[in-house]
């Protein structure tokens, strides 16, 4: 929308927008274009120099400039793998305690064994993202309610703690120490909390499993606010599918029956909901950035690997090999799904028109219905 | 409302909830960009006073802006836009249905008697210019009885929001961000941990977290602060000894006020009734409803287009308002997941 009389050649602005360009010269669009391409000079330009005009892009004010609105949250791929290996540590700690409570041994230290090395790949992802072990502690010196970053902190440091308790008393077990003596006393006192660590271990799980949606859902990127209803259930599920596709790799089949459950349940479970997010997006025009861009890709991904995955668990029976190949399989749909979430909310952060457009389509909504009491904008 | 509910949305008195017995009267600025020059010296002087690393001498080529927006290191930002006949039109014509759809008119004392104010309620203020022929001075009659320019330029100086509900604040794991006996919110960077979560949890798009891409302004080469959140602290320093900030002190037109809420809420209305009397409707104020998404801001402007227009969000809500929904659903997964487990052990043993 500049007052250059080239305005005149340029077809009528209909459509989607155009996308922002990434640099000046690239926003030689339209008229600027074919004044370079006939080599006329400033002298001959109307309406300034060559190189000035067409530095200011064609104006679309429904945004400034193409920026974005708001800014996208500076995480860099540990915050996705924390969220991938956190699920696998929280639903790893349930399948410990079922396989506690109904004597499958080989699972139960497996799966203990797994739920300790995700904790503490979990943490090494968050210290790793934020520079330095201090600036984790930093964290503890306060419990906030209002931020999820902190609630989570201390559901991961309190699920660790009680992991830690069961693989101590898990190593306990698998050592033959003589009797009496310390080693012994400390053995058998590790026993004794063995049930009382795995019951903590199952507590604090799911709330592992599910606080990452919360984390993901309370910033204002668009496509992970607005999908705060359905995120929860597709990270659980998630989870579910990953720490059982884990177990499915490491446990014989004669132990995996749960496991197999379980992650059939948690396969059916995260294509339902990813369904319904999708849809719910769709509904706000913010399904895009999951369909497209290497987000898109790895979400379709996840979507074929999981039900491949699901399929496999399914029919597995004592297939070991069958069931670890899906085991693979749901583990990886999981780390995808959350790559693929993580990366289409940078996307939808880094475009105005996700913020700005469902944001007008919701106050245009609410005016329509007579509600104005409640707007940014007034009038005098 | 009780303690609790007020902590997420809705209007309250920031400082007091967060725990100031007896706290100033809120500040904050009125932004008015219908005076706005864009000389920039607003963002010059807060990267004097706060010493702000220089962040780039770029020409963005996006008009006469050369910083882009708010951000670790420019925590006044100077917009501009460039606008036609009929995009002035438009912006005039919205903000004209604005005054029909009966916006609120917010927390300001009667205005003085004008022809476009009498006899209206809540909102409903009838479009129709007040009669002429007084004799006076008369805009309309300067701009010969049509007022719509063919070109004009759109500058407006943006600011953090000091939001009455800051997402940034609720959000920090640490405390490094904290609501000060002002009202305002200002970031500590000695405990701030750099995990960016406020940057995502801002509505406006402020915080940043400062990179090492920034060119120093130190003689040393050090640049302060580098991987911890940093934007604008309303110069807490400088209201802490019962100065204003530096950008306010020194806007050459006025067109940035500081003072206390209530009297900058009361001013910009004020100035929207102004504009509106001399034919311009597009002004419009931007964050002076308590009721908003955010329970208000700090920060008070005057625009003369819409939000986006100026790179701010249209109907901003802070995330945390939906932190209980949010709680409860990850809470009923959790259950869920719990259920799935149990069941999935309960069954044939093979």
């Amino acid at each position: 929308m500049t007052t250059s009389s080239f305005d005149s050649y340029r077809p009528p602005e209909d459509g989607p927008r155009r996308r922002r360009r990434s640099s000046v010269r690239g926003a030689v669009t339209g008229a600027g274009r074919d004044v370079a391409r006939a080599g006329r000079s400033w002298l001959n330009r109307d309406g300034g120099g060559r190189r000035e005009a067409p530095a200011v892009p064609d104006a679309e004010f429904s945004d400034y400039y193409g920026q974005a609105v708001i800014k996208p949250v500076p995480w860099k791929h540990e915050i996705p793998a924390y969220l991938f290996v956190g699920g696998i540590a929280g639903a790893s700690g349930l399948i410990a305690a079922g396989a506690s409570a109904t004597g499958r041994h080989t699972l139960r230290r497996n799966s203990r064994y797994t739920a300790i090395a995700t904790v503490a790949l979990s943490g090494a992802a968050l210290v790793a993202d934020l520079g330095r072990p201090e600036r984790f502690l930093n964290m503890l010196r306060t419990v906030k309610l209002t931020s999820p970053m902190s609630v989570g902190t201390w559901i991961l440091s309190g699920y660790a703690a009680f992991a830690g308790v069961a693989t101590a008393s898990e190593v306990a077990r698998s050592l033959t120490l003589p009797r009496g003596g310390v080693l012994a006393l400390v053995q058998d006192g590790l026993a004794l909390v063995d049930a009382p660590a795995a019951v903590g271990q199952a507590l604090f799980g799911p709330p592992l499993a599910a606080y990452t949606a919360v984390l993901l859902s309370d910033t204002v990127t668009p496509v992970w606010f607005e999908s705060r209803a359905q995120l929860p259930y597709v990270f659980v599920a998630s989870a579910a599918m990953a720490a059982s596709g884990v177990q499915l790799v490491l446990s014989p089949a004669a132990e995996s029956g749960p496991v197999r459950r379980l992650a059939v349940a948690g396969a059916a479970t995260d294509l339902l909901a990813m369904h319904l997010l999708e849809e719910h997006l769709e509904g706000l025009e913010l399904g895009e950035p999951l369909e497209t861009g290497p987000a898109g890709t790895k979400l379709r991904l996840a979507r074929a690997l999981t039900v491949a995955g699901g399929i496999g668990a399914l029919v597995s029976g004592r297939s070991r090999l069958l069931a670890a190949a899906s085991g693979i399989a749901l583990a990886a749909a999981s780390a995808l799904t959350r790559f693929g979430i993580v990366e289409a909310g940078m996307e939808s952060a880094k475009d105005p028109r996700y913020t700005v457009g469902p944001q007008k389509r919701r106050l245009e909504q609410r005016r329509r219905e007579g509600t104005v009491h409640d707007s940014i904008v007034t009038v005098g | 409302m009780g303690y609790l509910a007020r902590q997420l949305a809705g209007p309250t008195d920031p400082a007091r909830d967060a725990g100031w017995s007896a706290p100033e009267e809120r500040k904050g600025f009125f932004t008015d960009t219908s005076i706005c020059i864009g000389c920039k010296a607003c963002e010059v002087a807060c990267k004097e006073w706060n010493a702000l690393p220089l962040d780039g001498l770029d020409l963005s080529g996006d008009s006469y802006d050369n910083t882009g927006g708010l951000g670790a290191s420019t925590w006044r930002h100077v917009a501009f836009v460039e606008q036609s006949q009929d995009r002035i039109e438009e912006a005039r014509a919205s903000g004209r249905r604005l005054v029909d759809l009966g916006m609120p008119q917010v927390g300001a004392p009667a205005p003085a008697p004008s022809a476009l104010r009498t006899g209206d309620t809540v909102g409903a203020v009838p479009p129709t210019l007040p009669d002429e022929g007084d004799g006076g001075l008369d805009i309309r009659n300067l701009l010969g009885g049509a007022p719509t320019p063919d070109f004009r330029w759109l500058m407006s100086s943006d600011v953090c929001k000091h939001c009455t509900h800051a997402g940034c604040l609720d959000v920090c794991p640490t405390g490094a961000l904290f609501r000060s006996e002002h009202g305002t919110v200002v970031v500590q960077a000695d405990i701030c941990n750099g995990c960016g979560y406020c940057v995502g949890a801002c509505p406006f798009g402020v915080i940043e977290r400062r990179t090492d891409a920034a060119v120093s302004v130190r003689k040393d080469g050090h640049v302060p602060d580098v991987g911890v959140a940093q934007k604008c602290t309303l110069c807490y320093d400088r209201l802490s000894v019962g100065q204003e900030p530096a950008c306010a002190q020194t806007c050459p037109t006025t067109s940035i006020r500081f003072g206390t809420r209530e009297e900058m809420v009361s001013l910009a209305h004020d100035r929207v009734v102004q504009l509106h009397d001399q034919g311009f409707t597009e002004a419009r104020l931007y964050g002076a409803n308590d009721e908003d998404g955010v329970g208000g801001t700090g920060s008070v402007f005057l625009l003369l287009d819409e939000p986006e227009v100026y790179g701010l969000p249209p109907d901003p809500v802070v995330p945390t308002a939906k932190l209980p929904e949010m709680f409860r659903q990850a809470g009923y997964a959790g259950l869920g997941l719990l259920g799935a487990a149990a069941l999935a052990f309960v069954g044939r043993r093979r």
